[in-house]
């Protein structure tokens, strides 16, 4: 993998003008350019090993009060023609709508820090293999067998409109994966996200899986009921991502779905959250598919619902400027904050443990959904790594346990807030989340392992 | 054969590939959805590109690339023998095929009306009356209607011979309304919450007769707004097909993936509860009118094909005889591991990605005597669950929790109260195991989702499900703290 190419804004240009030649009134062409290489490995071998190249321009063409998006990797002379005419034509056969049409101009964007790394971009499948066989030797060593992925992508966006936008950026991401599992119904989880592939050490993720696996060797059943749990980052992951997603979306508490209100307390005191792209701990982003600079956006505020993310039809609607949070056009799922974080506490592991009398220490959920999305009540697994905990100490591995729980209820609960954070991949991008103990947990059901 | 196909087939031959093959696949996609009175998007995308398999020295490389040149066709083949080679670094188990002769052949999905013919300004005015239709029936916080084609044109080759070139096309539309009242959030959706698609053409859209449907799913989410929580308890409960469809996809197809079973998806998905010993014992996951088939030839299903994307013919194949778990969705790699051949289950979401056993259209057969009307009218407590809200099953298919849009209570054999935020739990087979009625061909339908996510780099897939409706008793309903 050597990186997704050269600058592609020319493409971009060459684009903008055969929209203008269409008749476009306004016009933004979005080039994504992407190298991504993912080895796949399962019973501790490799069982897959797969690479990818492509380029696709997605093409936002207005006419008016009309628009009409068009995307294609066919990206010669005829092919950008033939996008600016499908575009075009879609554009014009559709009803006009009632608020004028705006793309973002100019604006000032963050420089990139951090978000890009060479050695990343350049990985080669002798070094996934390598380092997939270093997670392997943990396994081993440990008597269980190693399952997961090690992915590693470079990535350009380039985005320009007609308004005078030029922006084009280059990120890199490797993300690591283990579940250690055995014969006896053990399971443990492992992660590491990095944007530069080196910052991550395989035998570490290794060892951390096949620990927690030995560890969780034979569970027994728990009763499901209300109990306090400590949540490892990995499972805080998904408290953010749903509530990013259900919640913290403009256009979410535009159509009356969201639980947001300015000022409400939806968490305890010491949770605070926002939304930050520039912050070289995550995984850094310049800007949005809109070409908008991104911005930090507080969430929550000590406990207390903040502020919304908002991209450009949202914001114009509102009477506020988009927050960078826009998604590739035609967007109808409105913005998403896909860099979160939570705010440290001075918490150990084992101050999150002593404060539990009998609860448990969850690991990561599976499988989660939202129930009632508007109350954020979610349900899910347990998974890879569920244990019961007595007067502090964690004292053996339990079956995992369904829940059913309001997400704004748990952060309502919340005790103590870890003071490590860990950089993980959630369903909207990544988060940045310390560990968690929660006053109480609703259980309500298990299952056979 | 076309010359990038031929040139990437010859050069992982030469560079040591024991076995290649080469799928080129161009898609197009055309989505529209209006929200609320404003066209909120119309697109149109195009993809091409092509992906080249090798088997060297017993491991899989793989490597895709958009551009269409033999140059790259021969950069590709060789990147994807040097990826093998490099899997091969941490292999402990040589992959071995099945034995089938070579295919070649053609196959089209039967359409009446061609959805990239129809007008667009057409298909922008189905949508906005269905909009209207709702909002002008009860007072929405929003609305949305939304329509979606697919038509993929690939083909196939290997270093066997075989030569295939199909062209795939899906298409449908869906409407959804959506009330709001303090801190109350009510959705119906019609015809299903996964948008309606099916194999054919704008006749499927045509068929649905959204505006038809409108007024009654509006009405019906404002009334939900003020409708009785549905009660917590153990009861009987009749799942409409717009229910069990899910159902059947989350708890009976995932499970039977054999990959699944071999750990190739433990560290996504999850593994599977339908173990090999469980086949070898003749495991009782279901009643005996727990009849469920993998069919790739089902008419209008999202899962039907001529060959899988190891060019493997579409075929039937029983996973649940009777109760009795007896077979498999299986691939030319994993099915020779129980003694089997392919069930012509590999699909890949598009040309950069490999192949995954997926669903084909995963089936619970009507059982002939009783309508599904017929079963609520002798069902003397109950409820009737209808149109799938959410899912989640844990990562062995074992535990599922469902949520509906709405239930109707049943009682002496009559639909009574309406009741808001139904859900239910159980453990699989023991939930199958407590069937005790399955509706007749009346109300048997396809349904499906575009939707099901699966494998790392992530793969949606487009399955079916067809099913009739069926009966439950002694099931947990009403989860959690409301």
């Amino acid at each position: 993998m050597s990186g997704p190419g050269t600058s592609q804004l020319p493409i971009a240009e060459r684009l903008l003008q055969l929209a203008e030649r269409e008749g476009a009134t306004q016009a933004e062409v979005v080039l994504l350019a992407t190298d991504a290489a993912l080895t796949r490995f399962a019973n501790s071998e490799i069982h897959q090993n797969v690479v990818e190249t492509d380029l696709v321009a997605n093409l936002r063409f207005v006419a008016g009060r009309r628009v009409g998006v068009a995307s294609s990797g066919r990206l010669d002379a005829a092919g950008l023609a033939t996008l600016a005419e499908t575009a075009a034509r879609i554009a014009r056969v559709q009803p006009e709508l009632d608020e004028p049409v705006v793309l973002p101009e100019p604006g000032a964007i963050p420089a990139l820090q951090a978000g890009y790394s060479e050695a990343t971009a350049r990985a080669t499948p002798e070094a996934r293999a390598a380092a997939v066989g270093a997670a392997i030797a943990a396994a081993d060593a440990a008597g269980v067998l190693a399952f997961g992925s090690f992915a590693t992508s470079a990535d350009r966006l380039v985005v320009a409109n007609s308004r005078g936008v030029r922006a084009e950026q280059v990120t890199t991401q490797a993300r690591l994966v283990t579940i250690c599992m055995g014969q006896d119904g053990e399971a443990g989880y492992g992660e590491a996200l990095a944007v530069d592939v080196g910052a991550i050490d395989p035998a570490a993720v290794g060892r951390e899986a096949a620990g927690r696996a030995v560890r969780s060797r034979a569970p027994v059943p728990l009763e499901p009921a209300v109990y306090p749990v400590v949540l490892e980052p990995y499972a805080v992951v998904d408290l953010l991502d749903m509530l990013g997603m259900l919640g913290f979306s403009a256009l979410a508490a535009e159509e009356g779905r969201s639980f947001y209100e300015p000022g409400r307390r939806i968490a305890s005191e010491l949770v605070s959250t926002w939304d930050d792209a520039t912050d070289p701990s995550g995984t850094p982003s310049a800007f949005d598919y809109e070409g908008v600079g991104k911005q930090r956006v507080q969430l929550i505020d000590r406990g207390r619902c903040a502020d919304l993310v908002y991209d450009t039809a949202t914001a114009a609607r509102a009477g506020r400027r988009s927050t960078g949070h826009g998604l590739l056009a035609p967007n109808t799922l409105g913005p998403v904050p896909a860099n979160q974080f939570m705010a440290p506490g001075d918490a150990s592991v084992e101050d999150l443990l002593a404060g539990v009398e009998h609860g448990l220490l969850v690991t990561r959920f599976n499988y989660t959904n939202p129930v009632h999305a508007k109350r954020a009540i979610v349900t899910g697994m347990t998974r890879d790594g569920t244990f019961l905990v007595e007067h502090g100490e964690v004292v053996g591995p339990v079956r995992n346990l369904r829940f059913t729980q309001s997400y704004l209820e748990a952060l309502g609960a919340v005790e103590a807030v870890g003071r490590e954070r860990r950089l993980l991949a959630g369903e909207l991008g990544s988060c940045v989340v310390p560990g968690l103990r929660i006053a109480s947990w609703d259980f309500t059901g298990a299952t056979e392992h | 054969m076309d010359e990038v196909t031929q040139r990437a087939l010859q050069v992982a031959t030469e560079r040591g590939a024991s076995y290649a093959d080469t799928r080129t696949v161009r898609r197009l996609n055309e989505r529209i959805t209006v929200r609320t009175g404003r066209v909120a998007g119309v697109s149109r995308r195009e993809d091409e590109g092509f992906g080249v398999r090798v088997l060297v020295d017993g491991a899989w490389g793989f490597a895709s690339s958009c551009r269409l040149t033999t140059a790259e066709a021969e950069r590709v083949a060789a990147q994807a023998v040097r990826i093998a080679r490099a899997s091969a670094q941490a292999m402990r188990r040589s992959v071995v095929l099945d034995g089938r002769p070579p295919q070649q052949g053609r196959f089209e999905t039967p359409v009446a009306v061609d959805p990239f013919a129809v007008p667009l300004e057409r298909k922008v005015e189905d949508l906005l009356l269905a909009d209207s239709a709702m909002r002008s029936a009860a007072p929405l916080a929003f609305a949305e209607s939304t329509y979606r084609a697919h038509r993929e044109w690939k083909t196939y080759a290997d270093s066997a011979g075989s030569d295939i070139s199909q062209v795939i096309t899906h298409a449908g539309a869906a409407i959804e309304a959506n009330a709001v009242a303090g801190d109350e959030h009510q959705r119906r959706s019609y015809p299903d919450p996964d948008g309606g698609m099916r194999a054919g053409g704008y006749e499927r859209v045509r068929e649905l007769d959204l505006v038809g449907h409108a007024g009654r799913i509006a009405e019906e989410a404002v009334a939900l707004l003020t409708a009785p929580q549905c009660p917590a308890g153990r009861r009987t409960i009749v799942l409409d097909p717009t229910q069990l469809y899910l159902q059947i996809h989350e708890s009976c197809g995932h499970p039977a993936e054999l990959d699944r079973v071999f750990g190739s998806e433990a560290s996504y998905a999850g593994t599977s509860f339908l173990t090999l010993d469980r086949l070898a014992e003749g495991f009782r996951c279901g009643s005996d009118l727990v009849e469920i088939v993998a069919d790739a030839t089902a008419p209008g299903g999202m899962g039907t094909f001529g060959w899988d994307d190891e060019g493997v013919p579409a075929q039937t194949v029983t996973l649940v005889h009777e109760g009795t778990f007896v077979g498999y969705l299986s691939s030319r790699e994993t099915a020779p591991r129980i003694g089997r051949t392919s069930s012509g289950a590999m699909r890949a979401d598009g040309w950069n990605r490999i192949p995954l056993i997926r669903m084909t259209n995963i089936n619970l057969l009507p059982r002939p005597g009783r309508s599904l009307e017929e079963i609520i009218a002798e069902t003397e407590d109950g409820l009737y669950l209808v149109t799938n809200r959410s899912w989640s099953i844990d990562d062995r298919r074992l535990n599922f929790q469902f949520a509906t849009e709405l239930a109707y209570e049943i009682r002496g054999g009559k639909l009574g109260r309406l009741l808001r935020n139904p859900t239910y739990t159980g453990i699989t087979y023991e939930f199958w195991r407590s069937c005790d009625a399955v509706a007749d061909g009346r109300s048997y339908r396809m349904l499906g989702t575009p939707n099901c996510g699966k494998g790392e780099p992530s793969q949606e897939g487009h399955v079916g499900h067809a099913c009739s409706g069926a009966r439950f008793r002694d099931v947990q309903v009403g989860v959690g703290r409301w």
